[in-house]
């Protein structure tokens, strides 16, 4: 009857557990033994059938005999299969003893996919799992809306631009570059209005070196003899470099070259100042002056 | 019809509006079921409340300027910032206890200019072109950055060899579908970890800019408003990233600015034009971070300390709450 069964489902008649495929059929029921629709595969077409099947890592030989033919619940016979790849060799072997070649030998193939499988299966889950963390839609527009509105806020180039310009006050750069400040200028404006004017035109006469500025001031104000010991104290002190800054340049120097060089010192000068700058104490030779 | 008492015509786009439309009070315009009709109504009512508050405006200025100096000054505008509720470990810049924390955490050593940062950057599995390139850039950006690829190891195996080899640390950028989007930071001898989901990621050639690549100069570094405890440690982590004397001749600077919890970071060139102007130009990468999680030692996620995770259902309660 085996034969009857296949001349109706494998060849002519529809079998639900059949796959065509452009070259070939594949049999889906769950007891295939080597997962093609053939007449020596089909577990339905044949009435004494074996399989290799694997469960939570442990495999399990199925057998089926044509004696319990009538009883669908006692069909297959289940035979766990030793952990020992070659005593589970054995076992198949006795188990289906007598039984035809084909099915020993794929029985025995398929229990060996099935261990190489299980072998890798336990070798990567030592290895690192990727965890898929799935995306919650609303969240993540949420997030993207509010970076936008963050970004809007941030108004990152003000920021930058003011933070530079803060570290330029700050004289965090030195001497890299010599703008004269408002600040500066202001603070020098009263110092201005401390010492006399003559300082001033005393100052531009001379072109001396620190020294005698230094002695000019002293000269200038008597009283002022604390802020000349300060100076003294602080090699660049804040005054120190106002008295520069003002020298340097009054206006903003047009000329700052673009390139990586920095300018140091003026290349040219609106009024006819003194430059005298205190980078070294003792050196004389760095100061310039305009006719 | 449902507007039965008031003073305007029935038909759609009928004579223009009166000056002063009279409703009913009791009549609301989604009471009409005629859908031009109802959608004219609208427009109509829109417009009156637009000249209602033009013309409300225009008082308030006259009255303004009619009391001249005495006038109460202008209302400042609420913003989220404004609005921001209180943080209680805002730093104080005279704290002493977070100033003492500080100069015995795992950034002392960088800070007392012990150790010279060396960073190591990688990638999840597999990287895609766009990480690998992202990769590359910012290894421009960072000085001192070597990026390896990535092949199947474990984090766990490679920090022992990373410190072996003088790394001060190790940035992982984890990809999906080809677009980076998270970033694991670690300091490493035995520093924190900290873990970000990073958007926006924009290569250098999709910065609208004409500018050369960034050279190898040390760029200076800005960090801006990280005001809380936590902002404090990760601002210190992102400044622990760069050599701590900037050459100032590159003129070249990195910002990391945080707004509402969200990290920007950009890299830009400044040139200043005069002492009250600056101008600058974007060059390298630039992407967004919010952090995740901060983690007390080096990259565990089974068995770290994490000194802070984000949970949303706690914490994304309030608009204007921010922790960084």
């Amino acid at each position: 009857s085996s034969q009857v069964v296949w001349s109706m489902l494998g060849n002519r008649q529809f079998c639900s557990y059949k796959m065509t495929t452009k070259t070939q059929n594949f049999c889906r029921n769950e007891y295939n033994l080597t997962g093609l629709c053939n007449r020596s595969s089909c577990p339905l077409a044949n009435s004494q059938y074996a399989t290799v099947r694997e469960e939570k890592g442990r495999c399990y030989l199925y057998m089926k005999t044509i004696e319990r033919a009538a009883f669908p619940r006692r069909l297959w016979e289940r035979v766990l299969l030793s952990k020992n790849y070659e005593k589970a060799l054995e076992e198949i072997d006795e188990n289906l003893i007598y039984w035809p070649r084909f099915i020993r030998h794929k029985c025995k193939q398929r229990f060996t996919k099935i261990t190489q499988y299980l072998i890798r299966i336990r070798k990567l889950t030592l290895k690192r799992q990727r965890k898929l963390v799935p995306l919650r839609r609303k969240i993540e527009r949420r997030e993207n809306r509010r970076e936008e509105k963050a970004l809007i806020a941030a108004q990152l180039d003000n920021a930058i631009e003011k933070e530079l310009l803060e570290r330029l006050k700050q004289d965090t750069y030195g001497d890299i570059y010599n703008f004269p400040i408002h600040a500066f200028d202001k603070a020098l404006q009263q110092q201005d209005a401390e010492s006399e004017s003559e300082s001033d035109a005393e100052r531009e006469e001379e072109d001396d070196d620190e020294d005698v500025d230094k002695r000019e001031f002293v000269e200038a104000e008597d009283s002022e003899l604390s802020d000349f010991e300060d100076m003294d104290k602080l090699e660049t002190s804040s005054e120190e470099e106002q008295e520069e800054e003002e020298e340097v340049e009054k206006k903003a120097s047009h000329s700052k070259s673009k390139g990586k060089t920095p300018l140091k010192g003026p290349a040219r000068r609106k009024r006819p100042y003194i430059e005298i700058e205190y980078e070294e104490e003792t050196e004389p030779g760095t100061k310039t002056k305009a006719a | 019809a449902g507007h039965g008492g008031c003073s305007v015509p029935a038909e759609g786009t009928g004579p223009p509006a009166p000056e002063r439309v009279l409703f009913p009070p009791t009549f609301s315009v989604s009471e009409i079921k005629n859908k031009q009709r109802r959608h004219f109504m609208f427009l109509r009512w829109k417009q009156q409340q637009r000249k209602e508050k033009l013309a409300l405006k225009k008082k308030r200025r006259k009255e303004r300027e009619a009391l001249g100096d005495k006038a109460p000054p202008k209302a400042i505008p609420k913003t989220i910032e404004n609005q921001r509720v209180y943080d209680e470990t805002t730093v104080d810049p005279n704290d002493e206890e977070v100033a003492f924390d500080e100069a015995t955490d795992e950034f002392a050593p960088y800070f007392n200019r012990q150790t010279v940062p060396k960073i190591l950057i990688t990638t999840s599995d597999r990287p895609r072109g766009r990480t690998v390139r992202f990769c590359e850039q910012l290894a421009t950006v960072i000085p001192n950055a070597h990026v390896y690829y990535r092949r199947g190891l474990a984090l766990k195996r490679i920090i022992p060899q990373c410190i072996a080899r003088d790394f001060t640390d190790l940035i992982v950028i984890n990809e999906d579908r080809k677009i980076p989007n998270g970033l694991v930071l670690s300091h490493l001898p035995d520093g924190p970890t900290a873990h970000f989901r990073m958007s926006s990621v924009r290569l250098r050639k999709e910065i609208k800019r004409k500018g050369k690549e960034p050279t190898e100069h040390v760029p200076e570094v800005i960090l801006n408003n990280f005001t809380t405890r936590l902002g404090h440690s990760i601002g210190r982590m992102f400044a622990a990233l760069f050599p701590h004397d900037p050459q100032f001749i590159g003129r070249q600077v990195a910002t990391f600015h945080n707004q509402r919890d969200y990290i920007f970071f950009r890299f830009h060139r400044y040139i200043f034009k005069s002492e009250k102007k600056v101008g600058i130009q974007e060059l390298g990468p630039r992407f967004t971070l919010k952090l995740r999680s901060l983690q007390k030692g080096t990259f565990d996620s089974k068995f770290g300390e994490y000194e802070w995770i984000h949970k949303r259902r706690e914490m994304d309660t309030s608009r204007r709450k921010f922790h960084l």
